[in-house]
């Protein structure tokens, strides 16, 4: 296969998917229930995103054990978040929990 | 609106495009070193797997698509065909579109050009950035420039990381191990939980990370997919129910 025909393939299948609705926005009719969707997309698709990067380290065995540095990183980070409503408190604290917990358990 | 908006101006300081462009990169600082061990795996990986040192800068430098490079890769080890690799790509980079469709109402006056801007450097990282800064109450004029800021941040970074890769990867300890990549689950619940304010937005968060988990099997990411619009029709349903 031609690597570089594949690069092309790639980029603009991936450019015209994260452009289209973007071009037409102009002719796109937002309505208000639309909008009011879209509105939930952000926190949910962060969600959609963490969780299983937490709970699923390898990307398969689901780990709900106390000795997964993850889980125990993520549930410092959301305290933080809670506690203190301020993002890079909540992401130093929660490497450093995330490390820290690493650390002892291994 | 018009007049409110011009009116509501000057109770701003509007910074200007080079300040916005800082501030930000600054911001996208904790997702960009998210990334550094994903960048420096895929230019690692990409080294046996028949592509050529160019294709593997030029993946990074014209797909910019971390999921589906690394999805590619693996493809391309297995042998597969070029359409069978583009129909993947296109299904894994699916969710990009949800991520133009919730920009809509802060494009529709820009520029072509800004649009396409903003269309190549939509990834996961510059939305999750630009979403927060979009939806600042300021009518500051640059907010654009904040998007870019972040995306060629990220942007430069990925490319240096698999440049990296292909070049000293096999000299870099298991990158993966290091657990930098903790750094943007920590981020990304850190812009999470200030949302979680009103039942529908706790319904849709819960019902999403609950159905990431159970579609977690799906091939593609097709799981955050299924897991966003159960999320976004949970938070609706919970919104508007009577």
């Amino acid at each position: 296969m031609n690597d570089w025909l594949l690069v092309a393939a790639m980029a603009l299948v991936t450019f015209t998917i994260r452009y289209v609705l973007l071009a037409f926005s102009g002719r796109i009719q937002l309505s208000p229930t639309l909008v009011r969707a879209l509105g939930y997309v952000p926190p949910v698709v962060l969600t959609a995103i963490v969780v299983p990067a937490v709970v699923f380290p390898d990307g398969e065995t689901l780990w709900l054990g106390w000795q997964n540095a993850r889980l125990v990183g993520a549930i410092a980070c959301v305290i933080l978040a809670l506690g203190y409503k301020n993002l890079l408190l909540t992401i130093a604290g929660g490497m450093a929990a995330f490390w820290g917990w690493q650390w002892l358990v291994s | 609106m018009r007049r409110f908006l011009l009116a509501k101006a000057s109770d701003f300081e509007v910074r200007s495009p080079r300040q916005e462009a800082l501030a930000g990169a600054r911001d996208i600082i904790p997702l960009v070193v998210g990334a550094i061990p994903f960048g420096i795996i895929f230019g690692t990986l990409a080294q046996g797997s028949g592509l050529s040192f160019g294709a593997t800068i030029g993946m990074s430098a014209f797909v910019f698509a971390g999921s589906s490079q690394f999805i590619a890769l693996g493809l391309l080890a297995a042998g597969s065909t070029l359409p069978l690799i583009v129909l993947t790509t296109v299904v894994v980079n699916l969710r990009h579109m949800l991520y133009a469709a919730s920009l809509l109402p802060y494009v529709q006056g820009a520029s072509q050009r800004w649009k396409a801007v903003i269309g190549f450097f939509l990834t996961d990282e510059a939305f999750a950035i630009a979403i927060r800064r979009y939806l600042q109450p300021d009518p500051s004029p640059h907010k654009h420039w904040y998007y870019l800021g972040a995306g060629v941040a990220m942007y430069g970074n990925w490319i240096l990381c698999t440049w990296l890769g292909l070049t000293v990867g096999q000299l870099i300890p298991n990158a993966a191990a290091w657990g930098l990549d903790f750094a943007m689950v920590a981020t990304f619940i850190g812009m999470i939980v200030p949302y979680a304010t009103t039942r529908p937005m706790v319904g849709a968060i819960l019902i999403a990370g609950l159905v990431a988990v159970l579609a977690n099997g799906l091939p593609h990411k097709l799981g955050l997919m299924v897991a966003a619009i159960a999320g976004v029709t949970t938070g609706y349903w919970l919104e508007t129910r009577p």
